[in-house]
């Protein structure tokens, strides 16, 4: 199956390295896709505050190159899939709405139909490449370590714009995942909760709690790092965590935030320079060691 | 079948004995959550508090969380949380303190609705009869108006979780009911003090109160509405409305997202202390190489102009 590539703006600005893992592990698990590049920003939830039918236009605009790409969109984002996905559920329930839409994008010869298909790479590994062939690319078991799934808001609500009746595995998927790893899921109760950066710039005291919450929770659970499909959540909980630290009762919590990619890429052995693995504001270094220190895996 | 609820204890006059307690009832295909809770309530323990009143989900006392998220309990079939006869369990609404087992305490969830003026206010002559307002007008106001104030959405919120200040979904959606009512006369008032600290500029998006309101009063969707009625009418001096206005530039200009200058533009240019206190988290970020130097573009970002240029004209 080859795939619309759209990885949104922050693996393209603040978080480097969900990009270059993320090729990596798509490489090495064959999967073929090309990037939409002229595709917009999705407005991540912003722009549609100031005008939903602009964010709406901007994202249909995106659905129809990759319509006539004939393929499914990919991302690697989850405020971009969540976003496309409500943007997407408003038009193909509003057929007046979309030919609205449609007409502003008839100046380029576009046109959507309505039939692309959103996944980011958390789904189409779970549902598409299935957990056998996943595991057929890992030369590691991460046996031993313990990984805190961190979902944030935009992959998980609203779970009917995203498809959780149709695909009831998509609740659970990050833990999936973890485990197919050997690893051990950790739970935590901000897990599907807010990370923050969306009021980080508006109300940082409150985005710094939020931080301090999840990512002291899921310490003291006993993880060795945290990991996330969302690279927003990412910038919040790894930029500032030493802030949040602060605000625990030792003054520290040092719990590095893995993109999935990242974690794949560990358990495929892959080097953690391959995965941007020393691009983090919290040091990796630790879970990189335990990883390396992990048995071969026998599948 | 049998069905375990795992339910949440709390004794005032005993506060040590605060945990779970587990109770086994019969329940149906069409058993709801509130019928096994009345079943343990009338036949197995007469000690443990809960509110409800209606059983058809038009009250609202009979929020509680199941499993982690806030339900009207009469609204929720056993079976639709338990598919496999799985144990359920059973908390009081979060973010308003305990007065007893499943019974919280609602004055701060009032007083919020307070501070909002839940009431018409108009303006100018006072008409013979009633005041009145066209079916076309208060139509779009159904979905709003039919909150039933039960405190699900206040429950979820992942902001008063960290901040119990913030007004919260409910009370920003009874706002809206009332900015948008042609017939009220203090719509800017209502926007100016709504565009204050605590007020809508500080939700965080996360849609909890979207998914657990159990009437699609979609409050999160009102509060966004405010935003942007705040910002036209000319309440433009907060993070939050710079923020946007950022954003929206630097996609109109290069089709994508320019991160380091939606930091600046947000704090404001001349907000020093803000930039030291940041200052920092964008060294640790350069000295890691992940600091967004340079504005990534669309391979045609022209063509993203267009759209803005035809909808913002719109």
């Amino acid at each position: 199956m080859k795939y619309a590539f759209y990885p949104g703006c922050v693996a393209r600005g603040g978080t480097p390295e969900l990009l270059v893992s993320a090729n990596a592990v798509m490489d090495r698990l064959g999967i073929e896709r090309e990037e939409i590049v002229s595709a917009a920003c999705t407005g991540a939830g912003v722009l549609q505050e100031r005008n939903q039918k602009l964010g709406d236009a901007l994202n249909v605009r995106t659905f129809a190159l990759a319509e006539r790409m004939g393929v499914p969109i990919m991302t690697i984002c989850s405020t971009c899939q969540g976003v496309m996905s409500q943007a997407n559920r408003r038009v193909l329930r509003d057929p007046e709405y979309l030919a609205e839409i449609n007409e502003v994008l008839a100046e380029e010869g576009l046109e959507y139909k309505g039939t692309t298909v959103i996944k980011h790479l958390l789904w189409v590994l779970v549902e598409e490449i299935g957990i056998e062939e996943l595991q057929k690319t890992f030369t590691k078991e991460l046996s031993g370590l313990n990984f805190a799934p961190f979902y944030g808001c935009y992959i998980v609500r609203p779970s009917d714009a995203l498809g959780f009746d149709e695909h009831p595995e998509r609740e659970t998927s990050l833990e999936t995942l973890i485990e197919a790893t050997g690893a051990v899921a950790v739970e935590n109760s901000g897990k599907t909760k807010c990370c923050g950066l969306p009021i980080l710039l508006i109300n940082q005291s409150n985005a710094i709690q939020m931080v301090s919450n999840h990512t002291g929770e899921a310490k003291d659970m006993g993880a060795d790092a945290m990991v996330t499909p969302c690279p927003l959540c990412h910038l919040n909980l790894d930029g500032y965590q030493p802030k949040a630290a602060k605000r625990r009762p030792s003054g520290k919590i040092d719990l590095p935030i893995l993109h999935l990619p990242q974690m794949l890429g560990l358990a495929m052995g892959m080097q953690p320079k391959e995965l941007g693995l020393q691009r983090h504001i919290i040091s990796t270094k630790d879970v990189v060691a335990k990883a390396a220190a992990a048995p071969m895996a026998v599948s | 079948m049998e069905q375990t609820l795992r339910v949440k204890r709390y004794d005032p006059e005993n506060p040590e004995s605060e945990g779970y307690q587990e109770y086994t009832v019969d329940v149906a295909e069409t058993t709801t959550i509130l019928d096994a809770l009345l079943t343990v309530r009338e036949d197995v323990d007469g000690t443990l508090s809960m509110r409800c009143s209606c059983r058809a989900s038009i009250c609202g006392s009979c929020a509680m969380r199941v499993n982690g998220q806030a339900k009207l309990v009469c609204k929720t079939r056993v079976n639709s949380v338990s598919p496999n006869g799985e144990t359920v369990t059973i908390d009081p609404l979060g973010n308003l303190p305990v007065i007893k087992d499943l019974v919280v305490e609602f004055k701060p969830f009032w007083d919020k609705m307070k501070v909002v003026k839940p009431y018409l206010q108009p303006e100018g002559v006072v008409p013979v009869a009633e005041y009145l307002a066209s079916d076309g007008d208060m139509a779009h106001l159904v979905g709003v108006v039919n909150c039933i104030q039960c405190g699900a959405c206040v429950s979820d919120c992942t902001v008063l979780e960290v901040d119990p200040s913030f007004l919260g979904p409910a009370a920003l959606a009874k706002a809206y009911r009332f900015v948008k009512d042609p017939r009220d006369g203090h719509q800017k008032d209502r926007l100016g003090a709504l565009n204050e600290s605590s007020g809508v500029w500080d939700c965080t998006r996360c849609m909890q109160c979207v998914e657990v309101c159990p009437k699609d009063v979609d409050p999160m969707g009102r509060i966004m509405l405010m935003r942007d009625m705040a910002m036209e009418s000319g309440f433009n001096n907060t993070s939050g409305s710079r923020h946007t206005d950022s954003f929206a530039k630097s996609v109109k200009k290069n089709g994508r997202l320019d991160e380091a200058k939606l930091a600046i533009d947000s704090m404001g240019m001349f907000n020093v202390p803000a930039m030291l206190d940041s200052a920092p988290v964008g060294i640790r970020a350069m000295m890691k190489g992940k600091f967004p130097w340079k504005a990534h573009k669309s391979s045609e970002p022209e063509k993203v102009k267009r759209v803005f240029e035809k909808i913002e004209g719109e």
